[in-house]
């Protein structure tokens, strides 16, 4: 019965064995155990994200073949190219024009569905959130069809009402108008979900209190509403124009940029020269020059984010 | 008990090694290793079942296990896969490389030249378009298949052809080339393409040639610039698209143009097949891939199809090439056997197989190959891909050449030729102007 006999006090050799050592120290500060808990994700970023973007911007630093450091050439190359410009302008036009419907009608929508009855809110919020959750190459797919520059359902249906076909695809304009339809289509449900969250946080006092003073709609919209989602609004905004001006899908599979190479993107133009024309450098140069544009948005956009963070703190 | 002498000790160290390089692989299950392919996915139904009967077959014969992922080309799917293997040092032994990606990868491919010039001295001259895509510095990066291999010759409705232009086409281009008649053959030029091509248009079945910037579109546009002698950029880097015949064909390519239908600007490299198919169009520049799946999907628009060569121009008659290769990689464990390999599916019993799958969709580099019997057997109506192979005066040219490869791969995958030929047509842009941009265009493309 040794075993059970509990005893009081203790000898200094037990205290020796009682005393933690430094890694037992280490792995009880809570701080080690978020690490450790993050180690897994920071492995996938390092590898997925932090290595290609280094190994990116090197590989941009060489010669067609990779056998010889260039420094900036490929950039000063790129920044004499005409159809460079082209995809700067185009890919600007593209990644503005779609945030900004996207901003508007996520906005619209949120506000919609917000002043639904409670009851059927969560109906309305899983459909319209459809576009965003099916893999966007595949509804893109959808989309081609609608669009066929041969057989299209939607000039199907114009041209039975008596209407003329419209070159979807093959005018560049229209074509660049589609792409953009597309991705705001997709690219919506996010901002609605964002923007609903947004709304329902904002306190009901603000409204009532307005409307005690008279305070329409609109005026509640804009003096309520509007400073309680900035913040929310510069940071969907900020993630939409990253992943948009980083879209390659919607234009590969609907035009691959063309025609007449008059909506390709960043990630589209990076592709042709890169992989199928054999020029890694260069691709790898062009996808790059998103790199500073984002970063200055992202910067202004943050810093203005801080600041009204500050104002409310 | 017998002495161990130092000659003998040599004597028998000579022959095992003489053993070890003539018969590299010993006998039993699978003795000599394994070898991994990575090939192009047929889009021809069964047609990936004829290459692994062959892979099989000398697996089983040399003891060497032979295993092949099939990879898409949509999306370019196979060079995204063959670019992460170069760049990371490992993958499959053997890859399939579609047109201009055995330059792309030339430094870490294998030479191959003891495989090539073993098939040129059996089977007589290979394609040029073949060996200005793989003969890199005067060695053979990659052995040509008739996998996936095509050219693009003119595959058009007989019947309308006959009714509304008043060519027979059949009679013209019947399937035995001796009873081609030179005359009639000759007087099939880029003015009298334009000549049916109005009447088509005019009798509502127009001809469809894309003008986007996908393969079909860059290889039509390519034979008519070679057929009117357009030099983009010549092998010594002399920018001549500046000249009197690119203004011929340019202007050849804007009648075209006009009397075919406006989406052709947007067609991938399905859409002329898809025109052809649904009846509303007479004549595209493909291979029989339109054929076959009009067979499937609309056999009274296959029943009336046939092949027949692209039209002649001043400086000859040349049709779109696309080759595919098989390329070893210098990290390959395995390179004798690779070799070994394709030198046996390269051989002609082994292509005749490779054809019969394909419905003659594949076609050999070697013009020794083109009397097999499926372009003469295949049908309805028998015949129609008779035409198929180049025949006659026909030659193949690749848009691009006579350029480096190098150069070539930038000219063909930005699709200037095509681009030049929208801004002109479409955009209505002053041909001075257009000629111009491609100039700044081909100037990047010498970039070192």
């Amino acid at each position: 019965m040794a075993d059970t006999v509990q005893t009081w006090g203790s000898t200094a050799t037990d205290k020796a064995a009682a005393k933690p050592t430094r890694l037992q120290l280490l792995l009880r500060r809570r701080s080690t155990i978020a690490f450790l808990m993050c180690l897994p994700l920071i492995v996938i970023i390092v590898c997925l994200v932090i290595y290609p973007a280094f190994y990116s911007i090197y590989l941009s630093m060489l010669n067609k073949a990779q056998t010889r450091f260039v420094g900036l050439a490929n950039f000063t190359y790129l920044m004499s190219r005409d159809t460079f410009w082209m995809v700067v302008y185009q890919s600007t036009i593209f990644a503005l024009a779609a945030v900004f419907f996207k901003a508007l009608l996520g906005l619209i929508t949120a506000h919609l569905v917000n002043n639904l009855p409670a009851k059927g809110q969560r109906k309305w919020r899983g459909m319209l959130l459809v576009p965003w959750v099916i893999p966007l190459a595949l509804s893109t797919l959808g989309w081609w069809w609608m669009f066929d520059p041969t057989n299209s359902a939607f000039n199907y249906t114009l041209r039975s009402l008596g209407f003329a076909g419209i070159p979807w695809l093959s005018d560049p304009y229209w074509a660049r108008f589609s792409v953009i339809l597309v991705n705001v289509w997709y690219g919506a449900p996010f901002f609605l979900i964002m923007y609903l969250a947004a709304l329902k946080s904002v306190p009901e006092q603000l409204y009532e209190a307005a409307a005690i003073d008279g305070a329409n709609a609109w005026q509640k919209f804009i003096h309520i509403t509007l400073p309680m989602m900035r913040n929310i609004i510069a940071i969907t905004v900020l993630f939409s124009l990253i992943v948009t001006f980083a879209n390659f899908d919607i234009v590969q599979i609907m035009t691959a940029g063309g025609p007449r190479n008059m909506t390709h993107m960043f990630a589209t133009y990076s592709f042709l020269l890169g992989i199928r024309s054999g020029d890694l450098p260069l691709g790898a140069a062009t996808s790059l020059f998103m790199f500073p544009i984002l970063a200055i948005a992202a910067i202004f956009i943050l810093r203005g984010v801080r600041k009204r963070g500050r104002e409310i703190g | 008990m017998s002495s161990l002498s130092r000659r003998s000790v040599l004597k028998t160290a000579a022959l095992g090694s003489a053993a070890a390089i003539a018969s590299p692989y010993v006998h039993g299950a699978y003795a000599a290793g394994s070898l991994t392919l990575g090939c192009w996915d047929h889009w021809v139904p069964g047609a990936n079942a004829a290459l692994d009967k062959l892979a099989k077959e000398w697996g089983d014969k040399n003891k060497v296990e032979v295993k092949i992922d099939y990879i898409t080309s949509q999306g370019e799917k196979d060079k995204l896969t063959a670019a992460a293997e170069a760049q990371a040092g490992t993958g499959h032994d053997i890859m399939s490389h579609r047109d201009w990606n055995i330059r792309i990868h030339e430094d870490k491919l294998e030479p191959l030249d003891d495989v090539v010039n073993g098939l040129i001295s059996k089977y007589g001259p290979i394609s040029p378009v073949a060996e200005y895509l793989a003969k890199i510095k005067g060695s053979w990066r990659g052995v040509p298949t008739a996998v996936g291999s095509q050219v693009k010759p003119c595959l058009s409705r007989f019947d309308l052809f006959k009714e509304h232009v008043g060519m027979d086409l059949q009679a013209i281009f019947p399937a035995d080339e001796s009873k081609w008649d030179k005359a009639k053959v000759d007087a099939w030029n880029w003015d009298a393409y334009v000549t049916a091509a109005q009447k088509l248009h005019k009798a509502g079945f127009p001809i469809g040639n894309p003008l986007g910037q996908t393969s079909d579109a860059v290889d039509w546009v390519g034979g008519l610039f070679n057929a009117y002698g357009v030099v983009m950029v010549d092998a010594k880097d002399n920018i001549k698209i500046n000249s009197d015949e690119t203004r011929q064909a340019m202007e050849i390519a804007r009648k075209i143009a006009e009397v075919m239908p406006a989406e052709v600007f947007a067609w991938d490299d399905a859409g002329n097949n898809r025109w052809l198919i649904s009846g509303k169009g007479s004549s595209i520049m493909n291979p029989p891939s339109a054929w076959a799946v009009a067979k499937r999907d609309n056999p009274k628009v296959a029943e009336q199809c046939w092949s027949h060569p692209v039209p002649r121009g001043p400086k000859g008659r040349f049709v779109g090439q696309l080759p595919q290769f098989y390329g070893v990689w210098k990290f390959s464990k395995n390179k004798q056997a690779a070799k070994d390999l394709l030198t046996f599916i390269s051989q002609k019993e082994s292509i005749a197989q490779l054809v019969e799958a394909s419905v003659g969709y594949d076609l050999p580099s070697f013009k020794s190959m083109y009397d097999l019997k499926t372009w003469n057997e295949v049908g309805p109506p028998t015949g129609v891909v008779y035409g198929y192979p180049p025949r006659g005066d026909e030659q193949t040219s690749i848009t691009g050449a006579p350029a480096r490869s190098e150069v070539g791969a930038q000219i063909y995958n930005q699709a200037i030729n095509t681009v030049m030929v929208s801004k002109f047509t479409q955009g209505k842009e002053k041909l001075d102007d257009v000629i111009k941009w491609a100039e700044k265009e081909l100037e990047g493309t010498l970039r070192a």
